[in-house]
């Protein structure tokens, strides 16, 4: 509290100085409201030395001026301006200018002579450049105004011999944001005076200051960005740009090229130094290539990006990419691919292991010079083995790239891209294996590449296994040995990582799925049948005995002689698995068994239909009874929630829906069931017990409304609708209900106050949703709602029982997609005996792995909650770098979180769970007020604003006193 | 004429004892000082004596630069500058010169204790040694005197290595020492910025090789290691204690890591804990995963590294164990050699290249019976292999060096005769620089071109600038103007001023020239005619007809007259003055063609 009131202190006494003019500033603009010039000026002229004036400025400038005001204002500064004698302070005139040209609703054509005119006689160049600024603002504001483009271009042209940079650079940027080609073609008839403005810009690429040929090169991108065509004769020029001494100047010198090499691809350049001829492209290319090796890791960034979107290049360039040999050396050696498969088939150790076996060979003659000049040999192999990390993911994003459009290049570049898998940065590593996985339609692994892949699977990284996996789905192996390879390592690594379970089983799936042919001679070996002796049963329960069953029957589904191979059990482990695992085990056609429908793939796609069927005939059915019975339709509503909460356990694609709509059920359920109670037919005092028993179907009305709107994704403004119609019933029914059990008027008052206040807020927010909602208790009550307003607190509660009592029950529409948020924590496990000893006092930092699913923006929302034995909770705002995304509606939480506490005579659990935080007011805005009366401090478990989506997990932990 | 002059001691068209002497701009600077690993007697040192037959080094050498701590580029530093005798600076980097003392004691105590040999420099040498050098810091300029200054440049290779670049005024030398292009697991790779010096000396081991990719040999390595220690198997590394030992050590650190192995690493101890230490405090100097990282953990503070101890090698179970020496000559390594080599699951890994005659060498090349003393006869069943982990620039990397550098002249050093050859050829080809390969003792002259500075004043320099329209490019321009010599230094003052300094009066010196052209119509329609074409063509001039029937381009009069002779003929009198005689000859052989075919 000190610190705060310091705090002010402090902020009071630092404006004190400034406020003294501010004031008299705000007062006389009050006093001549009409022109907020008028004030400007009396400030401008009251102004008695530059500093003062300059500070009046840095004031004035930070109020936005209106439309209307502007073009005084300018007058104003304009006059100003002449008079002045200080650079800084014309500078900031300038600047100001420039600011309120841009100002909405302005057209600044009126000022733009005036603003030319002060170019005149400016000598300092910084003002200049702040000038010249300024009429590109102006500019830009009007940009169908040829004639103003023309008179700006020639400005700009006029003020490019100056000597500063700052002005030559400013200049050319005007050019390249306003100067045209087309319309001035047209001009030339009338016999104007042409400006070709690449020419002009052209001429700067040679300027002798970095900064002013780095600015040329950007404003001729902003005219290919403004969809003017660039002339090919620039190519030549952003050649020689390529080897400047500036790293700027070669970074945008390669992005020209690359714009270039995409407008004139077909186009024939020579050769330098022989009298071949290559296409454009292809000599851009390898132009780019060359930058891949340049000095400055920027401009390789760069390039490297910029080569995976060079897809017209010929393969011929594309394939040298991969090829180091040729460079250089002028000697023909094997490829790497070559010696890879070599060195494999003769298992021999490693290319270092004979001196020069990858010696020089003969000599080429010629042809190959030319190769050297255009420097794409070799270029994705430096890339991928440069210093920097940025470098190498680009080079691995455009072999992507490039892969992805040329299969001969994407079975090339596949040796490199399973060398990557051995990065040392993980997330180099990541990329390489998800651009394997793009390109995978594409490749067949032999089977020393998926040696190396799979050697990768003991990474202890889940999100590298995982990606693995997922690449093992996609990939066409090419013998059995590989398949069986890839069980045995995939079997391994679930040995090691029992909890890659449901990962490495999908995987298999897909990989039985794709080689059938391939599995069918495994199949003996793999189940361990024998010809003449029956085996023991293998265990149903271990995971790995699973997995190879999952493998097998993805296989026999379309291969239909393997199940001939079976044994008993192995029919009998089919059974349960399809049962228990239906989606990664298939329907069969099993010889000598009825299957449960012999044209089984066909019926496979609608039997997702009945589910979908039921459901809406179960909602269907609540929805219809208005007039029921009351015991029947709590009956009645009690079997649907559990009908749609088993529904929605059994098939996950419904999961959403089916929460959704019980949920929803649920609240009607306790809104009828506290309606039903007797309190209501008693003097209120008696029934204190069951009146304790509505409010809290009040309150949990209230909760699961919060989770219907926060907790799903996918959610619709009609369903908006409804849950605040849910929860505004919930709040009527707490009113209600603590008229019943309060005496006195006093806070009555005060509560009908606000629940008035919020039937109006309702109205407001949803006005164009109200005509969907007939008859139900907010229409009602609108109805009634002037009679309300003038009655007493007691009368407005009989209305309301009443209103309550009578209004129908509104149909839930349901949304297209719809998903529940949940979260699963991996890390802490909570299964540990060993407590997390440490300091009381002490910090000590828990590792916290979560995957979170249809969770929308994850980085403001979600946060981890720690509870203590004693009932202290903690809430921890995970960082935003620790959420990652590895697929559409997942994400992953890692992150640390840090305990302390006092000591303990002995271990005790923590409860570790994961929140979703939300703000009521971000659907719906609402008066900030309510907000902050919602957010109250923790009471229980529940925190008003979050909702806990996650199990909790226990962590066992000690804090020992500290030892003197 | 100026010139360098450089002389190899020692690294020419050989690798060892690296020790080069460079004259450029009247400064004498002694690039490395080492010693050579194949020989015990004095060829082991440079010939000191070559610089100067008596009298004191220090008067001759200005400065001496230590490229890094391999023993082939500082091992004759103690005997050089105590020995025989220098106390100028010597410059090398931080690391360098805290692990430098250290590899010299070792390389002391081997050759005094063990070899016996008397007449060698003694520790307090080395310490006397290490006071006269002076650290320098990377893209630091130190100026060691008023004229010669000294750069230091990245150059990964080993922890501290640097290529240094050398100034006197203009002229200017860069020597590379050992440099490696690509990247690896602990350093970064050799960069420099486009210095164009005027010679570049580099070395060249690997002149003739281009390597693939270090990913696949690294892969194979581990997968090798991974393999054996899965089987139950020990692997033994053979290592020196420096460098590579390093690199393998973050490898394998790492993939312990990442594959969550728990087979224990072990490394024995010594010198190799002693430069451990070095790494971890010179973070900067690696490459960018490890700076990167170290805030969290410093990666050479191993978790899965313990140090070694003679009885962990009869332990059960696999285990990695890194030993010195590499060869396996000696020492622990060929002692943990012996107790394995029985068993076929073991292996053992040769990270570099052994001297003939060592057991390193013997099972490389493929014995598997060796006789060790006492008769005895080891039968090799574990594997042996051999993986090579080179620092050094491979013939593309140089070339890419020489590129980003751009010199006028490369030499090399460091290298094989027969392989530098071929590299000398492939830089004359493509970069079309002279390339020079001097033996030891002979020496190269080059001569440069150094720019002389010449001071002009603001007022001529704008004036002369603001002639050309066109934007003003980085290149050589033609001014007008007077040079002054006077008091060792060169001014360029605009000639007005110059005679005024000079004191003499200025001479107008004027061009004329008769141009006879067929026209048979009067003058003043001649003139109207030359008026009309000059116009026409010099569009950028102002062109002027005066009343007294003269033209005047700029301030070029051109007059016609009849000629006495032939009426048909007319004389043109074009005279100019000396400042216009661009203008003027151009306007001559103008005339001289002819005026266009009048409309008539």
């Amino acid at each position: 509290m000190a610190a705060h009131l310091k705090k002010r202190v402090y902020e009071e006494f630092t404006k004190v100085v400034q406020q003294q003019h501010e004031e008299i500033a705000t007062k006389k603009l009050r006093l001549t409201k009409p022109s907020k010039s008028a004030a400007l000026h009396i400030d401008l002229c009251k102004a008695t030395s530059p500093a003062d004036a300059l500070q009046y400025l840095l004031q004035f400038a930070r109020k936005p001026v209106e439309a209307e005001s502007v073009e005084g204002v300018v007058r104003i500064l304009l006059e100003h301006y002449y008079k002045e004698n200080d650079a800084s302070v014309r500078l900031k005139i300038a600047s100001l200018l420039g600011l309120l040209s841009k100002t909405a609703g302005f057209s600044p054509d009126c000022i733009m002579d005036d603003a030319i005119n002060t170019l005149q006689n400016e000598k300092s160049h910084q003002v200049l450049a702040q000038l010249l600024d300024t009429l590109l603002a102006i500019g830009t504001k009007l940009p169908e105004n040829p004639a103003v483009q023309a008179r700006l271009i020639d400005v700009a042209c006029k003020h490019l011999t100056d000597t500063s940079h700052g002005v030559r650079n400013k200049c050319l940027q005007l050019l390249g944001n306003l100067g045209s080609l087309e319309k001035n073609v047209a001009k030339d008839a009338e016999g104007q005076t042409t400006k070709d403005v690449q020419k002009i810009i052209g001429d700067y690429f040679v300027d002798q200051d970095p900064r002013v040929r780095t600015a040329a090169i950007k404003a001729m991108l902003q005219l290919h960005e403004r969809g003017l065509k660039l002339h090919q004769t620039i190519y030549n020029q952003a050649c020689k740009l390529l080897s400047d001494d500036y790293e700027q100047v070669r970074s945008a010198a390669v992005q020209l090229i690359w714009v270039l090499s995409q407008l004139y691809p077909e186009s024939i350049v020579p050769i330098p130094s022989s009298n071949e001829e290559i296409r454009l492209v292809d000599d851009a290319f390898g132009k780019i290539c060359h930058m891949v090796s340049d000095g400055s890791w920027v401009v390789r960034v760069q390039a490297a990006k910029l080569l995976g979107s060079m897809g017209q290049v010929s393969s011929h360039f594309l394939e040298q990419t991969l090829d180091k040999k040729l460079m250089s050396d002028l000697r023909r050696k094997r490829t790497a691919h070559e010696r890879a498969k070599e060195l494999y088939s003769s298992g021999e150790f490693s290319s270092g292991r004979k001196w020069g076996d990858d010696a020089p060979k003969e000599e080429i003659d010629t042809g190959a010079v030319n190769l050297i000049e255009s420097g794409a040999c070799g270029a994705f192999v430096h890339g991928l083995e440069d210093e920097m990390y940025e470098v190498r993911i680009a080079a691995v994003e455009a072999l992507c790239m490039l892969a992805q459009s040329s299969p001969s290049f994407a079975e090339k570049c596949l040796d490199f891209l399973v060398d990557m898998f051995n990065d040392e940065i993980e997330e180099v590593r990541l990329q390489s294996i998800h651009t394997m996985r793009k390109i995978s339609n594409n490749i067949t692994l032999r089977e020393d590449q998926l040696d190396t892949v799979l050697a990768v699977l003991e990474d202890s990284s889940r999100d590298i296994r995982e990606a693995l996996h997922e690449l093992l789905c996609y990939t066409n192996v090419s013998t059995k040995e590989g398949i069986h390879l890839a069980l045995v390592e995939l079997l391994k690594n679930l040995a090691k990582y029992p909890t890659d379970r449901e990962s490495i089983w999908k995987c298999l799936k897909f990989l039985g799925g794709r080689h059938p042919t391939l599995v069918l001679p495994l199949v003996p070996d793999l189940l361990s049948t024998h010809p003449f002796f029956d085996t023991a049963e293998p265990d149903m329960d271990d995971p790995a005995y699973i997995a190879v069953l999952v493998l097998i029957f993805n296989a026999a589904e379309t291969c239909p002689t393997m199940p001939a191979l079976f044994s008993d059990h192995t029919f009998r482990h089919y059974a349960y698995l399809r049962d228990s695992l239906s989606h990664l085990v298939p329907a069969l056609r099993l010889p000598g068994r009825k299957l449960l429908s012999s044209p089984v793939s066909p019926s496979i796609t609608p039997h997702e239909d009945p589910s979908q069927q039921f459901l809406q005939q179960s909602l269907e059915r609540v929805y219809n009874l208005q007039h029921l019975d009351p015991q029947g339709t709590q009956e009645l509503l009690q079997f649907t929630i559990r009908d749609l909460q088993r529904l929605g356990e059994l098939q996950s694609d419904l999961a959403g829906v089916a929460d959704f709509s019980a949920t929803y059920l649920q609240c009607q359920l306790l809104l009828i069931k506290a309606l039903q109670e007797k309190l209501w037919n008693m003097a209120a005092p008696l029934y204190l017990k069951q009146s304790d028993m509505a409010s809290a179907a009040a309150r949990q009305i209230m909760e699961e409304t919060y989770k219907m709107e926060f907790m799903y994704s996918g959610v619709e403004s009609r369903q908006v609708v409804i849950i605040h119609h849910m929860r505004l019933q919930a709040k009527a029914l707490q009113l209600i209900v603590t008229a019943r059990t309060t005496r006195g008027m006093e806070p009555l008052f005060g509560m009908c106050e606000k629940f008035l206040q919020e039937v109006d807020l309702f109205q407001r927010c949803f006005i164009t949703e109200l005509p969907h909602l007939q008859d139900s208790f907010v229409d009602k009550l609108l109805d009634l709602m002037p009679r309300l307003m003038t009655s007493k607190p007691s009368e407005v509660v009989k209305i309301l029982q009443a209103t309550l009592r009578q209004s129908t029950f509104l149909h839930l529409p349901l949304p297209e997609q719809i998903h529940r948020a949940s979260a699963t924590i991996i890390e802490p496990a909570g299964e540990s005996d060993n407590p997390l000893r440490f300091t009381s006092g002490l910090v000590v930092a828990l590792d916290v792995d979560a995957t979170l699913e249809h969770v929308q923006d994850p980085q403001s929302i979600v946060k981890v909650q720690v509870l203590y034995p004693d009932g202290q909770a903690q809430i921890i705002h995970p960082k935003p770098s620790d959420f990652r995304n590895p697929g559409p509606g997942r994400h992953r939480l890692i992150t640390q979180v840090y305990l302390s506490h006092g000591a303990w005579t002995e271990p005790c659990q923590i409860e570790v769970r994961l929140l979703l935080a939300y703000d009521s007011s971000t659907r719906i805005s609402r008066p900030a007020c309510l907000d902050s009366a919602e957010a109250l401090p923790l009471v229980e478990n529940s925190i008003e604003g979050t909702i806990p989506f996650s199990k909790p997990v226990k962590v066992y932990i000690m804090p020992k006193p500290a030892r003197r | 004429m100026p010139e360098i002059k450089v002389t190899p001691l020692g690294a020419g068209q050989d690798v060892g004892r690296s020790c080069i002497l460079v004259s450029i701009g009247g400064k004498n600077v002694m690039l490395d000082c080492g010693m050579h690993m194949g020989y015990n007697d004095d060829r082991r040192f440079p010939d000191f004596s070559y610089i100067t037959q008596n009298g004191r080094l220090t008067d001759f050498l200005d400065c001496v630069i230590i490229s890094h701590f391999h023993l082939d580029h500082c091992g004759a530093l103690p005997y050089f500058s105590e020995m025989v005798g220098y106390d100028g600076p010597i410059y090398m980097t931080h690391p360098t010169k805290a692990i430098c003392p250290i590899l010299l004691e070792d390389y002391r105590k081997i050759t005094v204790d063990k070899k016996g040999e008397t007449n060698f420099f003694t520790s307090q040498m080395i310490k006397d040694c290490m006071k006269k050098v002076v650290a320098v810091h990377l893209h630091q300029t130190v100026q060691v005197d008023d004229e010669l200054e000294i750069k230091a440049y990245y150059a990964g290779h080993v922890l501290g290595a640097a290529m240094f670049q050398i100034k006197v005024g203009s002229e200017s030398a860069v020597y590379t020492g050992d440099y490696n292009m690509t990247p690896d697991r602990h350093l970064g790779a050799a960069w420099i910025d486009k210095c164009r010096p005027d010679l570049l000396i580099t070395e060249s081991t690997y002149a003739t090789t281009i390597r693939d990719s270090k990913r696949c040999r690294e892969r194979d390595f581990l997968k090798k290691v991974h393999e054996t220690v899965e089987r139950g198997g020990k692997v033994l590394i053979p290592v020196f204690a420096l460098g590579r030992a390093q690199e393998l050590c973050i490898l394998l650190e790492t993939f312990w890591e990442r594959m969550n192995l728990k087979a224990p690493i072990y490394f024995s101890t010594g010198l190799t804990e002693k430069a451990n230490h070095y790494y971890k405090l010179f973070i900067t100097w690696t490459n960018q995963k490890i700076r990167k990282t170290f805030v969290q953990r410093n990666m050479f503070e191993f978790k899965h590294i313990k140090a070694f101890d003679r009885a962990f090698a009869d332990n059960p179970g696999p285990m990695v164990v890194f030993a010195t020496p590499g060869m396996l000559h000696a020492g622990q390594s060929l002692q943990i050699f012996r107790k394995w080599a029985g068993n076929e699951k073991n292996m053992v890994i040769m990270p570099g290249y052994c001297v003939q005659g060592t057991v390193g060498h013997k099972i490389l090349s493929g014995q598997r019976k060796l006789e060790m003393e006492g008769r005895q006869i080891l039968e090799v069943k574990m594997q042996v292999e051999y993986m090579s982990f080179s620092a050094h620039a491979d013939a593309k990397g140089i070339m890419q060096l020489v590129r980003q550098a751009e010199p006028d002249n490369v030499l090399l050093v460091h290298g094989e005769a027969k392989k530098m050859e071929f590299l000398k050829q492939k830089i004359e080809q493509e970069f079309h620089v002279n390339c020079y390969m001097p033996a030891n003792g002979e020496t190269v002259t080059l001569l440069t071109h150094p720019n002389i500075p010449v001071g002009i004043s603001l007022g001529l320099l704008k004036r002369e600038m603001a002639l050309g329209l066109l934007p003003d490019a980085k290149r050589p321009k033609l001014m007008h103007g007077t040079l002054i010599m006077k008091d060792n230094n060169f001014r360029l003052v605009s000639s007005e001023q110059a005679l005024k300094e000079l004191g003499l009066a200025e001479h107008q010196l004027r061009f004329t020239c008769r141009v006879h052209i067929h026209d048979t119509r009067k003058e003043q329609e001649t003139v109207l005619r030359v008026y009309s074409h000059l116009k026409s063509v010099l569009k950028a001039h102002s062109v002027q007809h005066l009343p007294d029937g003269s033209v005047m381009v700029e301030s070029i009069l051109i007059q016609a007259t009849a000629h006495s002779e032939d009426p048909g003929t007319k004389v043109l009198l074009v005279s100019w003055t000396y400042q216009d005689e661009e203008l003027g000859s151009y306007l001559t052989s103008l005339l001289k063609k002819g005026l266009p075919q009048a409309p008539s």
